[in-house]
């Protein structure tokens, strides 16, 4: 599959070189497909996988349905949110034990959940600027590996014994040391600046907004739905390989009901006085695995016979200020989105496809219920009223995260690549191409969302 | 890995103890390794037809030692028995006595080949019975040698020479390690048609492939045989299997496709796929295939349904799809993985046995459709295996299983491969509608 002639320091494409300094062309970059692993409720079939393991499946997989062995690859970009401080380069590790051509480099990248969404926009820029031909972006997680990091106090003990010099200075070091140091510190999802989970977060959000138990659930239903019937039609059959004896998502569950849904008991917002509507069932559990998506310029996916599904057309990051309680947590996706269709020259009405990913249903709920409030949309998007409302039918429509779960940093390449195929099957009516909005709130009051086109 | 019974009584004292006592000696098979001559020890080519001249000419145009003429004591590597002009039973004595005398100076994993004409064309009951005689006399033949050696035959009806490009391919086939499991078994030569390959060591160059249950077992073997063969891979198995099968995907360079071949839209995907990504569409092997044993007291309609759809409604299916395509029309090939349990039954193996006998029929049957582009379809009907399958059978039974045959011991997943890859090559372009077994003359069936 290798590309005679193929510049050993530079693009294949004659189109993207230009004179040193001079303005380039920007060409497009297009999703040539995807590859994940099947996502596992965190404790369960992964338990003995780290991300290197999972991504570099994930990356084999993505390999063997493109035909992509001892291929350079122009950069692959990843990233896992809980990451071993052992695991620095953890892409480059990952891509050096897959079939790819060693010469590939690679990067990690971390912005949270939206991590995923975030290699795909970087690395679509460096194509579009013609600084590579081709990419692969993606995400892993595992929670059920996470790192665990021991207490500050038996940190400062442990330096100051590495720096001691005499042993009577280490027994002095030593004898700083208190029974409770030796407890080890794990991960939480705990914001650092509130102390507060991202369930409690959103807890408030969703009491903020009145957002119902059961739309929460309705919400939680479809996705479950949506997804099982996605995997019996057989549309993840190229779009996910097996790993560790898992073929589907773990978390699915096809028979779940409304009514199975309602008799959960909620486990945020307890304590703010409202009644509490947030359960596991509409919340995403903890979970493992990988996600890639292969991204190309036209004509690198042109020479090497792929598929092209969907190019990606723009991308825009938001923050907000949760920690002075201004906006919910996971709210900036809400004010992403307009400033990126505003850029865009686009209203919800022109897309055919919505992926917002599900944090919890009450985050989807409160996005939706923000973009539909005149007050919201004139004092805080600066709009003459509401931002607009969308299509229920055009929402998340093969299921989302309550469903497949969500390891954290690969979310985004699952969502990417799904939308694609879906975009490419849709392909263009009456002359406009499909497309599709991605949604992604992520920690520390960030979000970042991307409009993809059907081609 | 060749068994480990096999590999005791091959060396020192595992091989002094099997001899006395009379237990099974097999021998450790000569199997073909790219680079690995295609015989060693002088061929030594019988019979005074013009059809034995040809023949022993090309074999002289490779650089082989060939001897017309049995030098006593000499080891050899081959005999070619040529008996393509037999006129009634009593001309055959001669040739294969003096090829008798011979018969203790074959080397280790020596070759046996006659090359003869199939009965049904004789044209009087004499000549159809001499014709008829080379079949017992080399099947027996067979099951006498020793020390890897075996014994196989090749028909060539009336109009098709000694020297067409599937004869002497196939005379190859035989001749080389690639027919090591290969024993007492006969390859028609049908048609002239054919053309044999400029490199010998890469067949397949330039051709696209496709095997469906590629993810483990002969099907990952055949995957692993193509490609060391020059071709170009488009890996199947289900979804399911996605996992194994993007390692061996990985492995031999192709592209693994996620697809439940029982889908009514599977040829038109794999045709779609092998278009997209490589231009073409040449071979496909039919490889995936289910069992759900039972006996036939217990069986019940998902396991015969399941095991004729996936074994052979599917295969149909795909093959109409590929007929009607115009990418699958240069010199294409079809080669079916059937059954030594379709030619002689298998205890709890109806509905198995019942889709794998059905498979050599439709086989047969397409034969002539596919002849109209040059094509051919063939079957190879493999034996006793050794693969994770049938290490799952119970010791006492696997350890009967692979002995019951002329080379006492199971076949390897590249045995089958290698009979596929040849069939599946240009050379093979004059044999069309046949059955190769694989099974190591397994004492069952034909």
């Amino acid at each position: 599959m290798s590309i005679d002639g193929q510049s050993a320091t530079g693009p294949q494409d004659s189109s993207a070189l230009a004179a040193p300094g001079a303005t380039r062309t920007l060409r497009r970059a297009v999703i040539v497909g995807g590859n994940r692993i099947p996502f596992a409720r965190s404790g369960g079939a992964y338990t003995k996988s780290s991300n290197q393991d999972m991504l570099t499946a994930a990356l084999d997989g993505l390999i063997a349905r493109f035909g992509l062995q001892d291929e350079r690859i122009g950069e692959v970009a990843a990233g896992a949110v809980l990451k071993h401080s052992r695991d620095f380069n953890l892409t480059r590790e990952a891509v050096l034990g897959s079939a790819l051509s060693a010469e590939t480099p690679a990067y990690d990248l971390q912005q949270a959940c939206a991590t995923g969404l975030e290699t795909v926009l970087g690395l679509a820029n460096k194509i579009k600027l013609g600084q590579i031909d081709s990419a692969i972006a993606g995400g892993v997680d595992s929670a059920s590996d996470a790192p665990i990091a021991v207490s500050e106090g038996l940190r400062e003990v442990l330096l100051d014994l590495n720096r001691a010099k005499s042993l009577p200075q280490r027994l002095q070091v030593l004898s700083r040391l208190r029974p409770k140091d030796l407890a080890p510190d794990a991960p939480g999802t705990g914001e650092p600046r509130t102390g507060l989970s991202m369930g409690e977060h959103q807890a408030l959000t969703t009491a903020q907004w009145n957002i119902s138990r059961a739309a929460q659930d309705e919400i939680s239903y479809n996705s479950h739905r949506n997804l099982a019937a996605a995997y019996d039609a057989g549309f993840f059959d190229d779009l996910l390989t097996p790993y560790r004896g898992l073929t589907r998502d773990s978390n699915l569950r096809v028979d779940t009901t409304l009514e199975k849904l309602a008799t959960l008991k909620p486990v945020f917002g307890k304590s703010l006085g409202a009644e509490a509507t947030m359960t596991a069932g509409n919340s995403t559990p903890l979970t493992d695995g990988a996600s890639t998506v292969l991204l190309a310029s036209e004509a690198w996916a042109d020479a090497h016979d792929l598929p092209k599904l969907a190019t990606v057309v723009d991308g825009e990051a938001a923050a907000v200020d949760f920690v002075h309680g201004k906006d919910g947590l996971l709210m900036a996706p809400a004010f992403a989105v307009p400033r990126l269709l505003a850029r865009n020259g686009l209203t919800l009405a022109d897309f055919d496809f919505f992926e917002i990913h599900e944090a919890f249903a009450a985050t989807v709920l409160s996005t939706l219920a923000v973009w539909e409030d005149e007050e919201f949309g004139r004092s805080r998007l600066g709009l003459d009223g509401a931002f607009g409302t969308i299509d229920r039918a055009r929402l998340n429509v093969n299921g989302s995260s309550l469903a497949a779960g969500h390891p954290f940093a690969a979310t985004g390449g699952r969502i990417a690549a799904t939308l694609a195929k879906m975009l490419h099957a849709k392909g263009t009516e009456n002359g406009r191409p499909a497309r599709g909005l991605i949604s992604i709130c992520a920690a520390g009051g960030q979000g970042v969302v991307a409009i993809l086109e059907a081609l | 890995m060749t068994d480990k019974y096999t590999q005791l009584v091959s060396h020192g004292l595992g091989r002094n103890v099997a001899r006395k006592l009379g237990l099974p000696q097999p021998a450790l098979l000569r199997r073909y390794k790219p680079g690995q001559a295609l015989i060693s020890g002088p061929i030594l080519v019988q019979g005074a037809s013009a059809g034995a001249e040809e023949l022993a000419a090309i074999l002289l145009s490779w650089d082989l030692d060939v001897r017309r003429h049995a030098v006593p004591r000499e080891k050899l590597g081959a005999i070619i028995l040529v008996m393509d002009e037999l006129a009634g039973p009593e001309d055959l004595e001669k040739p294969v006595l003096s090829a008798a005398s011979s018969l203790r100076d074959l080397a280790p994993s020596a070759r046996f080949i006659t090359v003869s004409r199939p009965a049904d064309g004789a044209g009087t009951p004499s000549g159809a019975a001499a014709r008829q005689g080379v079949d017992g006399f080399l099947r027996s033949l067979a099951k006498e040698l020793r020390a890897g050696a075996t014994a196989n035959g090749i028909l060539l009806p009336e109009g098709v020479s000694a020297t067409s490009p599937s004869a002497v391919a196939a005379l190859r086939f035989f001749l080389s390690g690639r027919s090591a499991f290969v024993d007492g078994q006969f390859l028609t030569v049908s048609t002239a048609e054919g053309r044999l390959p400029s490199d010998f060591e890469k067949p397949l160059a330039g051709k696209v492939a496709v095997v469906t249950g590629a993810a483990r077992g002969i099907g990952a073997a055949i995957a692993r045989t193509l490609y060391r063969d020059g071709a170009t891979l488009v890996l199947v198995d289900v979804p399911a299997a996605g996992d194994h099968l993007a390692g061996v995907a990985n492995e031999v360079h192709g592209t693994a496709l996620q697809l439940d071949i029982s889908r009514e839209d599977a040829g038109q995907r794999i045709i779609d796929h092998a278009v997209q990504r490589h231009g073409h569409l040449d071979i496909v092997v039919h490889n995936a295939g289910i069992t759900r044993d039972k006996l036939l007291a217990n069986m019940d309609h998902s396991r015969w349904s399941s095991v004729l759809n996936v074994n052979i409604a599917a295969q149909l299916r795909i093959n109409q799809a590929l007929m009607a395509s115009e990418h699958f029309r240069d010199s294409p090939r079809i080669v079916s993985v059937a059954s030594t349990s379709g030619i002689a039954g298998n205890r709890g193996q109806t509905n198995y046995a019942a889709s794998k006998a059905g498979v050599m029929g439709l086989v047969r049957a397409t034969a002539p459709l596919l002849a109209h582009h040059g094509g051919t379809i063939n079957a190879v009907a493999p034996g006793f295996i050794e693969t994770e399958m049938t290490a799952r059978i119970p010791l006492a039974l696997r350890e009967v299983g692979r002995r019951l045959n002329s080379l006492q011991q199971g076949g390897q997943p590249a045995d089958v491969a290698e009979a596929i890859a040849f069939l599946a090559s240009d050379a093979a372009g004059g044999i069309n509608g046949t059955v190769l077994r694989v099974c190591g003359q397994n004492v069952v069936g034909a």
